[in-house]
C-alpha cells in the first residue's frame, strides 16, 4: 500500500475536511492546503450527494416533478416547490386565486424562518456554542408543527401544486401562528443576547472572509451572502411575485460583507419574515385554494425561467418544454452552488477556524449544492 | 465526632499496632494508591454526570434519565461499553507511544492528587513545596497530549496537539502567578499551611482586590489549562472533529476522558483551597458564634461544596460561550492577562509587605 504523505511540494500540510466531518453539514468535501494554521487554498470536491435530480425531472411530468425538489435544498423545500409551482403556471398561463398566493407566501415567510432558525444554531455550534443550536429547535420545531398540520409534512412540504396549494389551511393555523410569533419574538432579544452580543462571537466573526461587493457580484453569489456585501438581489423586491408587491418589508443591506454582516443580515431577516407574516395572517382572502386546471399538463412548446427568494438566495427553474408530457430539459439554478464557489477567495490567508466561520455563515445546504 | 482524619488516624494506629512499622507503610502505600484509583474512577464518573445534567438543563432539555434513578448509572453503563469495545491501534501510527499516551495523561492527573487536602487533616501527602509540585506535575499532562497527537499519525490530531501544547503551555504562566499571589500573603507553598492562614477568613475577602484578580484570571488559565471550552482548542469538534484523541477509541479514550474530568476537579480543588479557604468553613474574624456554627459543618462537605462549586462555574462557561480562535487565544494570554498578573503580582506584594490587607 502507498503510504499517504499529505504533504504537497512547497512542503504544506493537506487535509481533507469532509466528505463526514461535522462543520460541512453534509457530504461536502474539501481540500485544504494549510501552513500552519494558515489557510493556502481550499479546493471544494462536490458529488458525493448528486442523485441526478434535474435528469429524474425530465422522466416526470409537470405534476410529479415538483416532489423531486422538496429534496434539495431541504431546509427550504415549500420556496422550491413555490418556484416549479410558478413556471409551470407561467407556462400555462394558469392564473392562481388571491387566497392560494397568501398561503404561499405565508408559508414561504414560514419556511424561511425555521431555515434561520436552524442556520442561527448550527452557525453558533460551528463556532463552538453548543447551547443556541437546542433553543432554536425548540423554535423550529413549533413552525414544524403548523407545517405539519396543514401541509401533512414537517419538512419536505410538497404543498404547491400547479394552480395553487394542493389543500386548504388548518383551522387552527392562523391561531398556532399567531401564537408561534408572539413566543418567537419574546425569543428573538434572547437569541442576541446569548451569541449577537457575545464577545468572543463577535471577534469570530467580524473582519472574517470578506467578500466585496463587486466579488460578490463576479462569484454569483446572492442571498443574504450577497446582501451582507452591499448587494441588492432581493428577488422578492426586484423581481416581485405572488404577493411581495403588496407588502411591506425591507431589503437587508450591510456594508461590511464579513461574517458578521451575514450573521445580522439573516438575523434581521428573521424580523422582516416575522413582520410579513403579521401583516398577512389576518388578511387571508376567502375563496378557492387552488384553480382548476386540466387533469393532464401539457406545457407549450419554450423555455420558461423563474426566480425565486429562498432562504439561502435567488433559486431560479428553467424548463425547456417541447410540448410534451414531460420536460425536455430542467435546470435548477442553485444559491449554494453559488455561495460556495467564494469560499476559496473568502478563506485565503485565514485560519482554519475562520473557515469554519466563513462556512456557518455561508449556510450552506450541500444537497441543494449537488442536486 | 467521625471525619475523615479520624478514621485515617485510627487505621494508622492499627496498622503500626499489628504489623511492623516498615510493613504498615508499605499497606497504606497500597491502600493510598487504591483509594487514588477509585477516586479518579468515580470523580470521573460523578462529574461526566453532573456535566451532561448541567448542559441538558441549559439546553431545555432532560438529559440522561433511563439508567438507574434519574439516570444515575448511564455514565457507568457508557464506561462499560467503552471497555468493551475494541481499543483500535491505526496502522502506520506509532504503536509504543499510542498506547503510552492516555497512561502519561492519567499518571499526571493521578499524581497531582497527592497535596490535596480533602477534609481536616485528610491528606495523603503534606509536602511542604505542595503549590509547586501541583503546577509542576500537572504539566506533565501536556506530554501526554503532544505524544497522542504526534503518534497519531492523523492530521487533524497533530494540529490538536500542536494547539494543546501552545495553549497549555501559555496559560500555565497565568496560573502560576496567580497562585503566586497566595504564596505572596501566606509566605509558605505548603498547602495545609495556606488552608490554616485562612482560619480568620478566606483570602478571596482578605485579600481583596489583588486576591480577586488572581481568582479571576486563575479561573480563566485553568479553564484553558483543561482544555475547556471557551478554550477547547485542542480537540475543537467542529474544526478538528475531535483533536488529538481522534483515533482513540475503547478504554484509551475513556482514560483521556476521565482524565479530564480529574483535571477540572484538581484545578477547581486548587483554586478552592488556595482562594476558598480548602476545608476551612466560613469564617468572619472574631465573631465566636458565628465561627463555631459554622465548624459544625464537616470539613470535607466545605471542601466538597466549595470545589463543585467551582467546577459548576466551569461548566457553565462551557455551555454558554463559543470558542475563540487560535491566535485570540495566544493574544488574550501574552497580551492581557500575563500583564494584567505581573502587575498584580507587584500590587499584591506591596499590600502584603504593608499589611493593607484583613
Amino acid at each position: 500500500m502507498v503510504e499517504e504523505v499529505g504533504v504537497n511540494d512547497t512542503g504544506d500540510l493537506i487535509i481533507n475536511v469532509g466528505p463526514q466531518h461535522p462543520s460541512t453539514h453534509g457530504v461536502l468535501h474539501l481540500v485544504i492546503t494549510l501552513n500552519g494554521e494558515t489557510i493556502k487554498k481550499i479546493e471544494p470536491h462536490l458529488g458525493y450527494i448528486h442523485r441526478s435530480i434535474e435528469k429524474m425531472c425530465e422522466s416526470l411530468s409537470y405534476r410529479q416533478f415538483i416532489y423531486v425538489t422538496s429534496r434539495m435544498d431541504y431546509l427550504s423545500s415549500h420556496i422550491n416547490n413555490h418556484a416549479c409551482a410558478l413556471t409551470v403556471e407561467k407556462g400555462l398561463q394558469i392564473e392562481i386565486p388571491e387566497r392560494a398566493k397568501y398561503i404561499r407566501v405565508l408559508m414561504d415567510e414560514l419556511t424561511r424562518l425555521a431555515s434561520h432558525q436552524l442556520w442561527w444554531g448550527a452557525a453558533a455550534m460551528d463556532v463552538g456554542a453548543l447551547t443556541p443550536f437546542f433553543h432554536a429547535f425548540r423554535e423550529r420545531e413549533m413552525i414544524n408543527e403548523i407545517m405539519e398540520e396543514t401541509c401533512g409534512a414537517r419538512l419536505t412540504m410538497n404543498y404547491n401544486v400547479p394552480g395553487g396549494v394542493m389543500a386548504d389551511i388548518h383551522p387552527n393555523f392562523q391561531r398556532k401562528t399567531k401564537d408561534f410569533l408572539k413566543f418567537f419574538k419574546t425569543k428573538l432579544p434572547e437569541y442576541d443576547e446569548m451569541v449577537t452580543g457575545n464577545i468572543i462571537f463577535q471577534n469570530r466573526m467580524k473582519g472574517v472572509g470578506i467578500l466585496s461587493k463587486a466579488d460578490a457580484i463576479s462569484y454569483g453569489c446572492s442571498g443574504p451572502t450577497a446582501r451582507a456585501s452591499g448587494v441588492n438581489c432581493d428577488i422578492r423586491k426586484l423581481y416581485p411575485y405572488e404577493i411581495y408587491d403588496k407588502v411591506q418589508f425591507d431589503e437587508i443591506l450591510d456594508s461590511s460583507g464579513d461574517c458578521y454582516g451575514r450573521y445580522l443580515v439573516r438575523m434581521e431577516e428573521m424580523r422582516q419574515s416575522i413582520s410579513i407574516i403579521e401583516q398577512l395572517i389576518d388578511n387571508i382572502p376567502e375563496g378557492d385554494f387552488q384553480a382548476k386546471t386540466k387533469a393532464v399538463l401539457k406545457l407549450p412548446k419554450g423555455e420558461f425561467y423563474t426566480r425565486v427568494e429562498t432562504a439561502r438566495g435567488d433559486f431560479g427553474v428553467y424548463i425547456v418544454s417541447e410540448g410534451g408530457l414531460t420536460p425536455y430539459r430542467i435546470k435548477f439554478r442553485s444559491p449554494g452552488f453559488s455561495n460556495l464557489s467564494a469560499l476559496n477567495h473568502m478563506a485565503c490567508g485565514q485560519k482554519i477556524g475562520d473557515m469554519v466561520a466563513i462556512m456557518a455563515t455561508l449556510d450552506l445546504v450541500i444537497p441543494d449544492i449537488d442536486r | 465526632m467521625i471525619s475523615f482524619e479520624y478514621i485515617a488516624n485510627s487505621i494508622d494506629t492499627w496498622l503500626n499496632a499489628t504489623f511492623n512499622s516498615g510493613l504498615a507503610l508499605a499497606i497504606e502505600f497500597v491502600l493510598v494508591g487504591v483509594l487514588c484509583i477509585g477516586l479518579f474512577a468515580v470523580l470521573g464518573l460523578v462529574l461526566i454526570m453532573m456535566e451532561r445534567k448541567v448542559s441538558a438543563y441549559m439546553q431545555v432539555r432532560l438529559g440522561p434519565n433511563r439508567v438507574g434513578p434519574k439516570g444515575m448509572f448511564q455514565t457507568t453503563a457508557d464506561t462499560l461499553k467503552l471497555l468493551f469495545k475494541e481499543g483500535l491501534t491505526p496502522t502506520g501510527s506509532d504503536r509504543f507511544l499510542f498506547n503510552l499516551a492516555p497512561f502519561i495523561v492519567m499518571i499526571a492527573a493521578m499524581l497531582v492528587l497527592a497535596p490535596i487536602a480533602f477534609a481536616k487533616n485528610f491528606q495523603i501527602w503534606d509536602i511542604n513545596i505542595g503549590v509547586l509540585y501541583v503546577s509542576a506535575v500537572s504539566s506533565i499532562g501536556v506530554i501526554g497530549i503532544l505524544m497522542a497527537g504526534w503518534a497519531s499519525n492523523n492530521k487533524y490530531s497533530l494540529l490538536g496537539a500542536m494547539r494543546s501544547g501552545a495553549q497549555i503551555v501559555s496559560y500555565e504562566l497565568s496560573a502560576g502567578l496567580s497562585i503566586l499571589v497566595i504564596v505572596i500573603f501566606t509566605g509558605d507553598l505548603s498547602i495545609s499551611k495556606i488552608i490554616e492562614s485562612q482560619q480568620t477568613g478566606w483570602w478571596i475577602f482578605r485579600g481583596h482586590i489583588p486576591v480577586l484578580i488572581a481568582f479571576v484570571i486563575y479561573i480563566i488559565a485553568v479553564t484553558a489549562e483543561t482544555n475547556r471550552a471557551p478554550f477547547d482548542l485542542a480537540e475543537a469538534e467542529s474544526e478538528l472533529t475531535a483533536g488529538f484523541h481522534t483515533e482513540y477509541s475503547g478504554m484509551k479514550f475513556a482514560l483521556f476522558f476521565l482524565a479530564e474530568y480529574v483535571n477540572i476537579f484538581i484545578v477547581c480543588a486548587i483554586g478552592a483551597t488556595l482562594f476558598l479557604g480548602g476545608w476551612m468553613p466560613l469564617h468572619i474574624g472574631n465573631w465566636e458564634a458565628f465561627n463555631t456554627v459554622m465548624d459544625y459543618i464537616p470539613s470535607s462537605l466545605w471542601f466538597i461544596g466549595k470545589t463543585f462549586f467551582l467546577i459548576f462555574v466551569i461548566m457553565w462557561f462551557r455551555w454558554t460561550f463559543p470558542r475563540l480562535r487560535i491566535d485570540q487565544l495566544l493574544t488574550l494570554e501574552w497580551k492581557y492577562l500575563l500583564p494584567i498578573s505581573m502587575f498584580n503580582l507587584l500590587l499584591a506584594t506591596l499590600i502584603a509587605i504593608q499589611g493593607w490587607y484583613f
